[in-house]
C-alpha cells in the first residue's frame, strides 16, 4: 500500500476533501456513491436470506414447541442458564464496539477502528468459547440427540427434539459466528493498513450489519431456547 | 502499429484472450454467460438420457428394462439433475447474466465477482451431485420426502443433499446479484417503468430467489444432519414429524416453479413484440402480473399436500390462493395475444419457439386449474396427470422459452446468424414431440396410473407406446439445434447489430459486443418496445448482408 | 384398437359421478376458452401477416379489457374451487354409520383388518352400497391409498392415523395402488378392492378366522400389559378410568383440551408423557417399541368400545371389567 495514501486516509476531515486510494472505485461504477449504495444494498439483500435460512428453523421450532410444551419446557430447564445469559450480554457489548468501530471508520480514525474490532473481535471469541464448553457439558449430561441420549422427564421423547433443535439453530448460529470473527478479522488487518477513509469504508460498515444481524438472531435464539421456565437447574 | 490496409478486427468480449485462465478467472458477466450455457447443456443432455431409459422401461407393462430399485434412481436423479442443474439456472444464468446488465446500460453486473462464485458453486453442486450418481445414485424422489430419505433409502442421499444444498447458494447469490443491479445500476433514463419487461421478470425470479432457496438449504440440510446424526425432527419414532419436512420442502419447491418460469415469461415479453413490430398491450398489467405471480408464489405451497394429512380447512385456503395465483399467467397471455393483433407478424423461429410457449403453457396452465380444485386433486394427485401438467409447463413453457432466447439472442452473444430454415425444422419437431409424449399422459393420469411406476396394468400400454414414441421425437428434436447452431458459429453469416431491428439497448452495440458493453454510458429517453421508431424487420436473406 | 383405449375409470363410488362430472365441466370451460384463444392468435397471425399488414399500429393497452379478463376468469374459477371444495369436504366427513376397517400400510404391502377380526393382504373385501371407513397408519414410511375408480386417495403415515371412506355403488374388482413413493417395490406395492352383495359379504364374513373381534384382541391385551392395574373403572385408579373417555373432550393438567380420538388413544401409549390428563400424575410408562401397529389398533378398538352409546344404561351397573362388545362387528 502506498504510503501516501494511509497518510491521506489517516487525516481527520471532511469527506470527499479526502484522496481516495485508487483500488477503492471498481470499473463498473459510476462513481464512490453508487459503489457505497450497491455494496450495503448488497449486504441487506444478503441478511434477508439469512432470515429465510433461520426462519426454516424458527418454524420447525414454533411447530414443536405448541405441540409439545411440557416436553419443551421440562428440556430448557437443563439449559446452562447462566452461560446463556453471559453470552448474550457478550454479544450486545461486541456488537457495541463494532458500532464504535464504524463510527471510527466514518470519522477516520484508523487506530480505533482496529481497538474496537480487536475488541468485538475478542468478544466473539469469548462466546464460541463458552458455547463449546455448554455443547461439552451437554455431551457429558448426555443430553445430545442421539444413540447416547437420557433425559429423565415427563415426555422425554420430545425433549430430545428440543435437544435436537437446540444443536441445529445454535449450531448454525455458531458457525455464522465463526465466519463473522474471520471477517472482521481480515477487515482489523485492511484497517491497520489504513485501506479506510471517511470516504471509503464500505467494507467496514457492511461487515458490521453482518455482525449486528448475527447478534440479532441470538437475542430470539436465547429467550426461545433458555427461559421458557422459570425454574432452572443449574 | 497497423498499417492502413490492414483489417483490424474488432474487440469483442470473446477474442480478448483466448487462454483458460482467462475464462476461468473472468469476471466479465458475458463470459460467465458462457460459462454456465455450456455446463447446463451438459447437465441438460445428462437428465435427458435418464428420460429415454425411462421411457424405454415404460414401453411395456413388467420390469424387463431394468431393476426396480435402477429405476428408482432413474426418475429421481432425472428431477434432481433437470431441476436444479439445468432449469433454475437456465434462463436467469445465461441469458439473465448476459443481458441484464446490457439491458439497463451497465458495464457490468453489481458483483461480478459474486457471479464468477456463482458459478463455481453450481459447479460445485453439480460435480457433487454428479459424483452421487455414479457412486450409485440417489432414490429418494427429487422430492426427499421423509422418514424414507432419512431412515430408509440406503443410497447417496447426503452427497446428493449436499449437491443441491451448493448449488442453491449458486442461485440465491445470481438473484441477489440481479436485484442489487436493477435498483443500482440502471443507465440515466432508464426509469422502472421503461424497463424492457424481460427485466421484471428477471427481478420477480430474483425476490423469489433470495427469499425461497434458504428454505430448501435448512430443509436439505436438516435431511441429512438427521440421516447422518439421527436427531428425529422428522422421524415419528424419535417424536418428529414427516409432514414438516414435506411444508419446509414445498416452501420452496413451489415458488421454485415460478424461478422455472417468470424467465421465460420475460423471454416471451421480447420476442413477440419484436416479432410483431409492436408494444407490448397493457405493459402494466404484465410488469405487475410478474410481481404478482412472485408474491402469491409463496402463498400456495401446501396444494402439493391436499391428501398428505393436513386439515381440511387449510386445503380449502391453499386451492382458493391457488386459483388466485393462476390469474396473473391467465392476464399475460391475454395481453401476448393483445400484443399480436394489429401488428406485422414475422413468423421467424424465435417467435415460433414464443408461440409454442403460449400454447403449451396455457394447456399445462389450465391442467393447474384442475389440480388446484380439491376433489379433482384427490383423484389425478401423484398420478401421471401431475407428470404431465408440470412437464407441458416446464417443458413446454419454461424450455420453449429457453431455445427462443437462445434463437433471438444467437445473434447478439456469437455474432453469427443461424440457419433460419432448420431452427423452423427443429421448432415443428419439438413441438410435435413433446404433445404426442405428454399429451396421453393425462389421459394415463385420469386412469389412474400412478407416477414412479416402472410395471402397470397391462390397459395402460398403448398411452405408454405413443408416450414413448413422442420422446424419441423430442429428442432429435433438441439435438437438431445442438447440431445448428454449432454449424453457425463457423459457418453462419455475421449478424450485424441488430439482425432483427429489435428494441432494446442490448441490440445498440456490436454482435458480439466489446468487453464494456457501451462505449458511452447511453442516456434513455425513449420507453420501452419503441417500435414505431425503429426501421421494419429485415427480410431473411439480407440479415446482416450490409453490417448494420 | 383406438376405441378400446379407456379414457376414464369406471365409476365405481358414490363420489365417482360427481368427481367426474366437475372433471368434465373443466375440461369444457378450459377447453373452450383454450381454443377460442388459440383460434384467436392463428387468426391475428394470418391476418397480420408483415406481408399483408406491413406497418403495426401501436397499441398501449385498455384498462377495461383487464378487468375485463382478470374478473371473468376469476369468477370461474370460483366455481372451480366451490365445486371440489364441496366434494372434498364430503370426502373428508365419514357418515357415522360406515363400516370400519384398519389399514397398516407397510413396505409393500397393504394389511387390512376386520373388526371382526379378520386379517387380509393386499385384498379389501366391502360390502356394495355400504360406506366403508378406513383408519390407516403406516409401520414405516409415507405410503398412499389410491383407488382410482373409488376417486378416493389418502397418504397414510408413519406416526398417526389418517382416514378416508367411500361407498362403492356396484360389486367387482377395482385396483389398488400406493400412490406415494415408498421405495424399491414401491410399484408393485398393489392390492384388489373386491366389492360384494350384501349376502356374499355376510357369508364371506362368516367364513374368517375366529381369532375374535378387534375389540376383544384389545381387551386381552389390556389385561396382560397390566393396564387394568391402573386404568380401574374406578376412581381409584392411578390413572383415569377410560370408560366413556373415547370421543370426548379431555382437560389436560397444563390446561389445554384435547378430544380423545384414534390419534390420542395411540400417543397416550407411545408417549404417555406428551398429554397428561389434568389431576393425574405422569407415571405411565412408555410401550414403545413394545406393541405394533396392529396391537395398538386392537387396543384403540378396545378403548373406543367402552364408549358408552347415546341409547344404553348408564355406568353405574357395570361390572368392573366389561367385556368388548363380543364378538360381533362394532358398527353393524
Amino acid at each position: 500500500m502506498p504510503a501516501e495514501s494511509s497518510h491521506a486516509n489517516v487525516v481527520a476531515g471532511h469527506a470527499g476533501s479526502i484522496a481516495v486510494p485508487p483500488h477503492a472505485l471498481r470499473h463498473h461504477f459510476a462513481d464512490l456513491e453508487q459503489q457505497r449504495e450497491t455494496a450495503t444494498l448488497g449486504m441487506w439483500v444478503f441478511l434477508i436470506t439469512e432470515v429465510m435460512f433461520f426462519g426454516g428453523m424458527f418454524a420447525a421450532y414454533l411447530v414443536y414447541r405448541v405441540a409439545y410444551p411440557v416436553a419443551f419446557q421440562e428440556a430448557s430447564q437443563h439449559m446452562a442458564f447462566l452461560a446463556g445469559t453471559v453470552n448474550t450480554a457478550v454479544l450486545i457489548c461486541s456488537s457495541l464496539f463494532v458500532a464504535c468501530a464504524v463510527h471510527a471508520a466514518q470519522t477516520g480514525e484508523r487506530k480505533q477502528i482496529v481497538f474496537f474490532l480487536i475488541l468485538a473481535l475478542l468478544l466473539g471469541m469469548v462466546f464460541l468459547g463458552i458455547k463449546a464448553v455448554e455443547y461439552h457439558d451437554h455431551w457429558v449430561e448426555h443430553t445430545v440427540p442421539g444413540a447416547s441420549f437420557q433425559f429423565q422427564g415427563t415426555d422425554p421423547v420430545h425433549s430430545e427434539v428440543f435437544f435436537a433443535l437446540y444443536f441445529v439453530m445454535t449450531g448454525f448460529h455458531a458457525l455464522h459466528m465463526l465466519i463473522g470473527v474471520g471477517l472482521v478479522a481480515v477487515i482489523i488487518y485492511f484497517a491497520w493498513q489504513g485501506r479506510y477513509s471517511p470516504a471509503y469504508h464500505t467494507p467496514v460498515e457492511n461487515v458490521g450489519l453482518y455482525w449486528h444481524f448475527v447478534d440479532i438472531i441470538w437475542i430470539f435464539l436465547y429467550p426461545l431456547l433458555y427461559l421458557i421456565s422459570h425454574k432452572h437447574i443449574y | 502499429m497497423a498499417t492502413s490496409t490492414q483489417i483490424v478486427e474488432k474487440e469483442t468480449y470473446l477474442n480478448t484472450d483466448f487462454s483458460i485462465k482467462s475464462w476461468l478467472l473472468t469476471t466479465d458477466h458475458k463470459r460467465i454467460a458462457l460459462l454456465y450455457l455450456i455446463s447446463i447443456t451438459l447437465f441438460f443432455f445428462v437428465g435427458g438420457l435418464f428420460a429415454l431409459l425411462i421411457r424405454l422401461e415404460l414401453l411395456t407393462p413388467a420390469g424387463d428394462l431394468v431393476q426396480s430399485d435402477t429405476y428408482n434412481k432413474l426418475f429421481s436423479m432425472h428431477g434432481i439433475v433437470m431441476i436444479f442443474l439445468f432449469l433454475i439456472p437456465s434462463i436467469p444464468a445465461v441469458f439473465g447474466n448476459f443481458f441484464v446488465p446490457m439491458m439497463i446500460g451497465a458495464r457490468d453486473l453489481a458483483f461480478p465477482r459474486i457471479n464468477l462464485l456463482s458459478w463455481y458453486l453450481l459447479m460445485i453442486g453439480g460435480s457433487l451431485i454428479m459424483y452421487s450418481i455414479v457412486t450409485g445414485g440417489v432414490d429418494t424422489g427429487w422430492t426427499f420426502y421423509t422418514p424414507f430419505s432419512t431412515e430408509y433409502a440406503n443410497t447417496q442421499v447426503v452427497a446428493a443433499g449436499l449437491g443441491i444444498f451448493v448449488a442453491g447458494f449458486s442461485s440465491i447469490l445470481t438473484g441477489l446479484n440481479f436485484i442489487v443491479t436493477i435498483h443500482r445500476m440502471r443507465a440515466p433514463g432508464m426509469s422502472w417503468g421503461r424497463m424492457p419487461l424481460f427485466l421484471w421478470s428477471m427481478y420477480a425470479t430474483s425476490v423469489v430467489q433470495i427469499l425461497g432457496t434458504p428454505v430448501l438449504a435448512i430443509a436439505v440440510a436438516l435431511v441429512f444432519l438427521e440421516r447422518v446424526f439421527r436427531i428425529g425432527i422428522f422421524n415419528p419414532q424419535l417424536g418428529g414429524d414427516p409432514l414438516l419436512f414435506q411444508h419446509l420442502f414445498w416452501f420452496y419447491s413451489h415458488p421454485a416453479v415460478y424461478i422455472m418460469i417468470l424467465p421465460s415469461m420475460g423471454v416471451v415479453s421480447e420476442v413477440i413484440p419484436c416479432f410483431a413490430r409492436k408494444r407490448v398491450f397493457g405493459y402494466a398489467a404484465v410488469a405487475l402480473s410478474s410481481i404478482a405471480i412472485a408474491v402469491f408464489g409463496f402463498l400456495v405451497w401446501a396444494h402439493h399436500m391436499f391428501v398428505a394429512g393436513i386439515s381440511a380447512y387449510s386445503a380449502l385456503v391453499f386451492s382458493l390462493l391457488s386459483y388466485a395465483v393462476a390469474l396473473p399467467s391467465a392476464i399475460k397471455v391475454f395481453n401476448w395475444t393483445a400484443t399480436i393483433y394489429k401488428g406485422s407478424i414475422h413468423l421467424r423461429t424465435p417467435m415460433l419457439y414464443a408461440l409454442g410457449f403460449i400454447g403449451l403453457f396455457t394447456m399445462g396452465g389450465m391442467t393447474g386449474l384442475f389440480l388446484s380444485s380439491l376433489g379433482i386433486d384427490v383423484h389425478v394427485h401423484d398420478t401421471y396427470f401431475v407428470i404431465a401438467h408440470f412437464h407441458y409447463i416446464m417443458v413446454g413453457g419454461a424450455v420453449m422459452g429457453f431455445m427462443a432466447a437462445l434463437h433471438f439472442w444467437w445473434p447478439k452473444i456469437t455474432g453469427k446468424i443461424y440457419p433460419e430454415v432448420w431452427g423452423k425444422i427443429a421448432a415443428s419437431t419439438i413441438f410435435l414431440g413433446f404433445n404426442l409424449t405428454f399429451l396421453p399422459q393425462f389421459i394415463l393420469g385420469y386412469l389412474g396410473m400412478p407416477r414412479r411406476y416402472h410395471v402397470y396394468p397391462a390397459d395402460f400400454q398403448v398411452l405408454n407406446v405413443m408416450s414413448t414414441a413422442g420422446a424419441s421425437i423430442l429428442g432429435v428434436g433438441y439435438l437438431l439445434p445442438l447440431v445448428y447452431l454449432f454449424w453457425s458459429l463457423r459457418y453462419g453469416r455475421d449478424a450485424g447489430n441488430n439482425p432483427w431491428n429489435a428494441a432494446g439497448l442490448e441490440w445498440t452495440t456490436a454482435s458480439p459486443p466489446p468487453t464494456h458493453n457501451f462505449d458511452e454510458t447511453p442516456v434513455v429517453t425513449w420507453e420501452a418496445y419503441n417500435y414505431h421508431q425503429l426501421p421494419a424487420m429485415p427480410e431473411e436473406e439480407t440479415i446482416g448482408a450490409s453490417g448494420i | 384398437m383406438w376405441l378400446k383405449i379407456p379414457l376414464w375409470p369406471s365409476e365405481a363410488s358414490t363420489i365417482s359421478r360427481n368427481v367426474d362430472a366437475l372433471f368434465v365441466f373443466l375440461l369444457s370451460v378450459t377447453g373452450g376458452v383454450t381454443l377460442l384463444v388459440f383460434a384467436v392468435i392463428v387468426f391475428f397471425l394470418f391476418k397480420y401477416r408483415h406481408t399483408k399488414h406491413p406497418v403495426a399500429e401501436q397499441i398501449e393497452g385498455s384498462v377495461p379489457l383487464e378487468i375485463l379478463w382478470s374478473v371473468i376468469p376469476l369468477g370461474i374459477f370460483m366455481i372451480f374451487f366451490g365445486w371440489g371444495a364441496s366434494i372434498y369436504f364430503a370426502e373428508a366427513r365419514p357418515p357415522k354409520d360406515a363400516l370400519d376397517v384398519f389399514v397398516v400400510a407397510k413396505q409393500w404391502m397393504w394389511k387390512f383388518e376386520y373388526q371382526t377380526g379378520q386379517r387380509e393382504i393386499n385384498v379389501l373385501h366391502v360390502p356394495v352400497d355400504r360406506p366403508v371407513r378406513l383408519t390407516m397408519i403406516s409401520q414405516d414410511v409415507v405410503h398412499s391409498f389410491f383407488a382410482p375408480e373409488m376417486r378416493v386417495k389418502a397418504d397414510v403415515l408413519p406416526g398417526r392415523y389418517t382416514t378416508t371412506w367411500f361407498q362403492a355403488v356396484k360389486p367387482g374388482h377395482y385396483h389398488l395402488f400406493c400412490a406415494q413413493y415408498c421405495g424399491t417395490q414401491h410399484a408393485n406395492m398393489v392390492g384388489e378392492i373386491v366389492v360384494m352383495e350384501p349376502a356374499e359379504y355376510q357369508a364371506w364374513l362368516q367364513g374368517g378366522n375366529a381369532e375374535g373381534s378387534i375389540a376383544s384382541t384389545g381387551q386381552k391385551l389390556f389385561q396382560e400389559l397390566g393396564c387394568i392395574s391402573c386404568h380401574r373403572f374406578d376412581t381409584q385408579g392411578r390413572g383415569p378410568n377410560l370408560q366413556g373417555v373415547f370421543g370426548r373432550p379431555v382437560l389436560l393438567d397444563d390446561g389445554r383440551t384435547v378430544v380423545a380420538d384414534e390419534d390420542y388413544v395411540r400417543e397416550s401409549i407411545l408417549q404417555p408423557g406428551a398429554k397428561v390428563v389434568a389431576g393425574f400424575k405422569p407415571i405411565m410408562p412408555t410401550f414403545q417399541g413394545v406393541l405394533s401397529e396392529d396391537q395398538l389398533l386392537a387396543l384403540v378398538a378396545y378403548v373406543k368400545s367402552l364408549s358408552v352409546p347415546q341409547q344404553a344404561e348408564p355406568v353405574t351397573s357395570r361390572p368392573p371389567v366389561p367385556p368388548a362388545a363380543g364378538g360381533t362387528p362394532i358398527a353393524q
